[in-house]
């Protein structure tokens, strides 16, 4: 077990194409991070960098107190669980569990040990003599994870290990991963581009945009104060709703947006933050119309168009409303609920 | 399909029947030739087998035909045997680590490299007969097993099929690996080999053809009868002026006999891959 330090890392590939564009950045040793972003922001890349795949093209890269830039994987003592598994199809399961140890000259009693301990953890015992393409999406899953687990690594790197399962499943293997971390205590780097996997996960997110950290913090943090506008719409689900501070004076204000920080000219508003009714403390009156009602159970997302303007806009209440579309519907929000942010920096102004 | 159509089954299997009938027919003729008596063979084709075959074949076997100077068939059938395996093994192997090394490495000129082997696809044995032959002269292995066989060994066509199939195994197989802390030989031997088996087998069968079909090659490399393969031994045997055809069907069947095993004992390895293999 070790922390693992990141200090000014930087991707390019031939070309002059910045993958990642200067990463700095401290895991503790035992904490679970996630790089979590869009599509095509570098967290791959990166975390390939830390596992020793792609090489490092500036930058130094330190786990535990040992600069690593040029070892191989092997060398750096990390394991790592692939998108897609990456089982040895040939081997057995209890082959691909020992595959790691074999090669790193461990008694073949010790392995044997290891891998009846980590299938134990896993609950794969019973498919040890199996080969891989006899097991299910979930049970590959697991002895992808125990492949991992039976090294005993300094750092597991996880690569969106969670995406080829269905949705269920996925849920399932979220809350046993964050389990079997917490038991074992060992540093975790998690890649994955769904911001609820990274929400529940990790003890600190990192989110990735084109190549840069646009902030580092506790999930809770990101969500209560995201310090760009990139981390508002991409963390939270449906995403922040962004509203020009100009409109929302030309609707009565109340003196409410006086106060603002300096340079606010767009203001973030969470779904959940837009109230059917008045609430107590001082807020602001929006008009709408109700142009799409989407009930999903406990909550109902209703798909609005603010009067005035053409911005489409989600409110987010629990249970059901008794609202028809092409309505017309009036919400409320607190002063406290505003999310201040400039429009040009795209930065948080304050709060 | 589910279908009840009498007529189309019967016309099926009658085209079916004709098919394997002409097929099976020469091979029938080789059998029953080879157990006539001497001069049976002059006078009308028998269609039924004689008596002498268990002689015929040992005469064969064992002492060959003196006056076509053509050594015992054991004595070829080994000959034959030796090179196509090394043909077979040397094609393999080379091409086998010339795939890995072009999918796997990135070195300067690789695409290069790979295009030099593709182009000798163009150049079959018969197209460069003449300057190998100056070469293996040179290089003194004239009748002898490397001559033989070493020239042949290059293979363009299974470096090609290994490299297209080693393109098909998932990237994220070699990083595993890696982090598995398997080097690239240790690569190759765990992971490569094994799931290459079911291609290895099939080219294995076709090589060792190949290999044993040798017919121009060895004829012109070999003048000594120690090295005088099957191939070669029938074809001289059948140029005398009056050729023993009880003896030379006796040979033929025994040069058709191993490219056959070698088929069935490969077909298990084959379909064991076939229904084993999944990336």
């Amino acid at each position: 077990m070790a922390s693992i330090t990141l200090e000014g890392l930087k991707k390019t590939y031939t070309g002059n194409v910045n993958a990642v564009k200067g990463i700095d950045l401290h895991i503790e040793d035992g904490e679970f991070v996630v790089l979590v972003g869009p599509s095509g922001c570098g967290k791959s890349t990166l975390l390939r960098m830390v596992a020793g795949l792609e090489t490092i093209t500036e930058g130094t890269l330190k786990i535990g107190d040992r600069v690593v830039n040029k070892l191989e994987p092997a060398e750096r003592d990390i394991a790592m669980v692939f998108q897609n598994y990456a089982l040895y199809p040939h081997m057995t399961v209890y082959n691909n569990l020992a595959y790691g140890l074999k090669n790193r000259g461990f008694k073949k009693d010790e392995i044997e040990k290891r891998v009846r301990v980590a299938a134990k953890m896993l609950e794969i015992e019973e498919f040890l003599d199996r080969k891989p393409r006899k097991l299910s999406g979930g049970q590959r899953q697991r002895v992808a994870m125990g492949r991992a687990l039976v090294r005993d690594p300094a750092a597991f790197l996880l690569d969106e290990p969670l995406s080829n399962l269905d949705a269920k499943l996925r849920v399932q293997m979220r809350v046993e991963i964050k389990q079997l971390q917490r038991r074992l205590k060992t540093t975790s780097l998690y890649v994955t581009h769904d911001q609820l996997e990274a929400m529940t996960l990790g003890d600190r997110l990192v989110v990735l945009n084109a190549g840069q950290i646009e902030q580092v913090g506790t999930p809770m943090e990101i969500y209560a104060r995201p310090a760009t506008m990139f981390v508002a719409g991409f963390i939270g689900s449906p995403a922040m709703n962004m509203l020009p501070v100009d409109y929302l004076k030309a609707q009565g204000a109340n003196g409410l947006l006086d106060n603002l920080p300096e340079g606010t000219d767009i203001v973030g508003i969470r779904p959940d933050d837009m109230h059917l009714a008045p609430p107590e403390a001082p807020h602001l009156i929006v008009d709408s119309t109700l142009a799409l009602f989407e009930a999903a159970g406990a909550e109902s997302h209703l798909y609005v168009t603010l009067a005035d303007s053409d911005q489409p806009t989600v409110i987010r209440v629990s249970g059901q409303p008794p609202v028809a579309e092409g309505e017309t519907l009036r919400f409320f929000v607190t002063r406290d609920a505003l999310h201040p942010f400039n429009s040009a920096t795209g930065k948080r102004t304050g709060d | 399909m589910v279908e009840n159509r009498p007529w189309a089954n019967f016309f099926a299997h009658t085209v079916l029947i004709i098919g394997v009938a002409l097929v099976v027919f020469p091979v029938y003729i080789a059998l029953v030739a080879s157990t006539q008596a001497p001069g049976e063979l002059m006078r009308t084709l028998p269609l039924l087998p004689g008596s002498h075959g268990i002689e015929n074949y040992t005469q064969m076997w064992q002492s060959g035909i003196s006056s076509a100077n053509s050594p015992p068939a054991a004595l070829m059938l080994w000959n034959s045997f030796v090179m196509a395996m090394a043909i077979t093994v040397g094609k393999l192997s080379i091409s086998l680590l010339s795939a890995f090394a072009i999918v796997y490495f990135r070195f300067r000129f690789r695409m290069f490299f790979f295009w030099l082997i593709f182009v000798t696809l163009m150049l079959p044995v018969e197209v460069r007969i003449i300057p190998t032959f100056q070469v293996v002269a040179d290089l003194n292995m004239l009748n002898s097993f490397a001559g033989l066989s070493i020239p042949l060994i290059a293979s363009a066509t299974a470096t090609f099929l290994f490299r297209q199939f080693f393109m098909t195994i998932p990237e994220e197989m070699l990083e595993a690996a890696r982090v598995d802390g398997a080097g690239p030989f240790k690569f190759f031997k765990d992971i490569l080999m094994p799931l290459s088996v079911t291609n290895i087998a099939a080219l294995f069968v076709i090589m060792f053809i190949y290999g044993w079909n040798q017919y121009l090659w060895p004829l012109l490399i070999t003048t000594d009868p120690d090295y005088t393969t099957i191939v070669m031994g029938i074809q001289r045997m059948t140029s005398e002026e009056n050729p023993q055809w009880h003896l030379v069907m006796a040979a033929v069947v025994m040069a058709a006999l191993p490219p056959v095993l070698v088929i069935l004992f490969m077909q298990r390895l084959f379909v064991k891959g076939l229904t084993e293999t999944e990336k």
